[in-house]
């Protein structure tokens, strides 16, 4: 039988085409649009109320929300450096044994095999629970059970615990990516195992574990509902990590909910939304920065 | 062609390899001599990688893996001597070319380093002296901080034997170093091969009869037994060996009949 073409079905054929084309072409403007409204309402309410005064001064406190927003920039930095110092050796270390360790061990041990499978899916279900659950566990046992009340310690603790399974997933991905024959090259001019695992692999890679400690600086700045419960909310500038204290985030919450000073808090949501901007910026460009140096292009 | 006897530097008795259940070497004994180029040959799947592996114990990095029989060098059990003192003295170069993601001055300084050597001037020193005897001096003598990545294909490889050399090994072994390569990498690795045979012990794994025959002094043919195991089936000097071959199998794989 001869396949003919014919002009009807070809114009049929456009048609559709068209149609299917404009359905897909109208979901992708109107995310686009949401996406834009949303931001761009933030960044035009906040921008009103933002100026060099708002992010140098205290907050006043207070029911009226007056003053600035400056100890809240701080605090943010003093607790996503405390988090991150606190979970990176710790996730990148459980990476690490994970895949150089105990990839090996489990192939002769069937105990520490089930085991392994057990923390696995324990860190991908830790990744999926609300933060607030977090929030509540650090209540318990860093605010109230070790007696941290609420300060930076507990908040950094339970925090570190909230970013800890991002941190473990991103290295291991980026450690099983690091090709063998990297390992295999250091070994046979004999290198111990550790040299091989800290001089070869980690280095390359990098860029993974680099990606998932930013995204976990994003999650802390982002994160209120863990440090509502462990960081308590004091708009003063702590002293030290037994300090009370108060995160961009937390301070959003806080003049939204307890103030009459909504312009404010739309302010201190602007800051918070550049800086995770800024902060998936960087991501794209150390990724990329890192791989080509690896890769010797410049 | 007449060569006069070297004394043994690697002398492999009755050595069996087995994967789990799997045997992959069957019953191997050779002698390798001292400052000779030995290529071994045979088809694929006849297990002359694992036996090059076996030198210096690569293959305990795959679990299940059991040996029977010994390997000698000078005379010493290889599984009676510290794995990393091992590794120093038989260094390996791989079928691809696998330099750091490094820079090519840290790429050969790494085994040094890794080995304890700190003082800069003496690091500089081994680097420039490795990558000479690499033939690859010339060509990066003004660019040792770019990444070793960032060479070609034969500058790579020749990179790798560099980083091998800078351990002073005693043994190189070389799994199919060209096979990777265009012809005129491959011409260059090969005389490189002649020059470093006179301070070091080569074992090379080819797939590459002709350069079997260009390039070794001395070649053994593996085969597949029945069962799959690898076995030696002769060896000899490269000369007579592809010349006047004593086995009919030898034969008929030399003159490309099967494999």
């Amino acid at each position: 039988m001869q396949l003919e073409i014919t002009t009807e079905n070809l114009a049929y054929q456009k048609t559709v085409q068209k149609i299917a084309f404009g359905g897909l072409w109208l979901c992708g403007v109107l995310v686009l649009m949401m996406l834009a409204w949303v931001v761009g309402y933030v960044l035009i309410q906040g921008g009103q109320v933002i100026d060099l005064k708002f992010l140098t001064t205290k907050p006043a406190g207070g029911v009226s929300g007056e003053g600035g927003m400056s100890t809240t920039i701080v605090t943010t930095i003093y607790l996503v450096t405390l988090t991150i110092s606190l979970a990176t050796p710790l996730g990148v270390g459980a990476a690490i044994y994970l895949t150089e360790y105990a990839a090996e061990a489990q192939k002769e041990n069937r105990l520490l095999a089930i085991l392994l499978q057990i923390s696995r899916a324990g860190v991908e279900t830790l990744a999926g629970v609300p933060s607030i659950i977090f929030g509540l566990f650090g209540f318990a046992l860093f605010v109230s059970f070790m007696k941290f009340k609420f300060s930076l310690l507990s908040a950094g603790l339970s925090g570190a615990c909230l970013i800890l399974p991002v941190i473990i997933r991103t290295s291991e991905e980026a450690l099983l990516t690091v090709p063998r024959a990297y390992r295999e090259g250091s070994l046979a001019l004999g290198a111990t195992k550790w040299q091989t695992i800290w001089q070869v692999v980690l280095p390359a890679a990098m860029p993974g574990v680099v990606t998932g400690i930013i995204l976990s600086v994003g999650r802390i700045i982002a994160e209120t509902a863990v440090f509502w419960v462990t960081l308590g909310g004091s708009y003063r500038l702590p002293k030290d990590v037994f300090s009370s204290g108060r995160t961009m985030s937390l301070h959003v919450y806080s003049l939204a909910t307890e103030t009459r000073a909504f312009d404010k808090a739309m302010g201190t949501a602007f800051v918070l939304i550049i800086t995770i901007v800024i902060l998936n910026l960087s991501i794209t460009y150390l990724s990329r920065h890192l791989a080509a140096r690896s890769m010797g292009k410049n | 062609m007449t060569q006069k006897t070297k004394p043994t530097k690697l002398s492999v008795k009755n050595f069996n390899l087995f994967y789990g259940n799997f045997q992959a070497l069957q019953e191997v004994s050779i002698d390798i001599p001292t400052h000779r180029i030995t290529a071994i040959i045979g088809p694929s799947g006849c297990g002359k990688s694992t036996f090059l592996r076996s030198f210096n114990r690569m293959n305990d990095l795959i679990p299940n893996v059991k040996t029977k029989g010994q390997i000698l060098i000078d005379s010493h059990n290889l599984y009676d001597l510290d794995i990393v003192a091992l590794r120093k003295r038989v260094g390996m170069v791989f079928q691809r070319p696998n330099p750091f993601p490094k820079s090519i001055f840290d790429n050969v300084a790494f085994g040094p380093r890794a080995h304890g050597v700190r003082d800069k001037l003496k690091l500089q020193e081994i680097v420039e002296h490795s990558l000479r005897g690499a033939a690859l001096w010339e060509e990066v003598k003004d660019i040792l901080d770019k990444s070793g990545l960032a060479l070609s294909g034969g500058q790579q490889q020749r990179l790798c034997i560099a980083r091998a050399l800078a351990v002073e090994p005693e043994v190189i072994l070389m799994d199919e170093p060209a096979s990777a390569l265009d012809p005129v990498a491959t011409l260059r690795i090969e005389e490189l091969m002649q020059t470093l045979k006179e301070h070091y012990t080569i074992v090379i794994v080819t797939h590459n009869m002709q350069q079997a025959a260009r390039a070794s002094d001395y070649t053994a043919f593996f085969n597949m037994a029945e069962n799959r195991a690898g076995y030696l089936v002769e060896h000899g000097s490269t000369n007579q060996l592809f010349v006047n071959p004593k086995e009919k199998l030898t034969e008929d794989y030399i003159t490309g009949r099967f494999g």
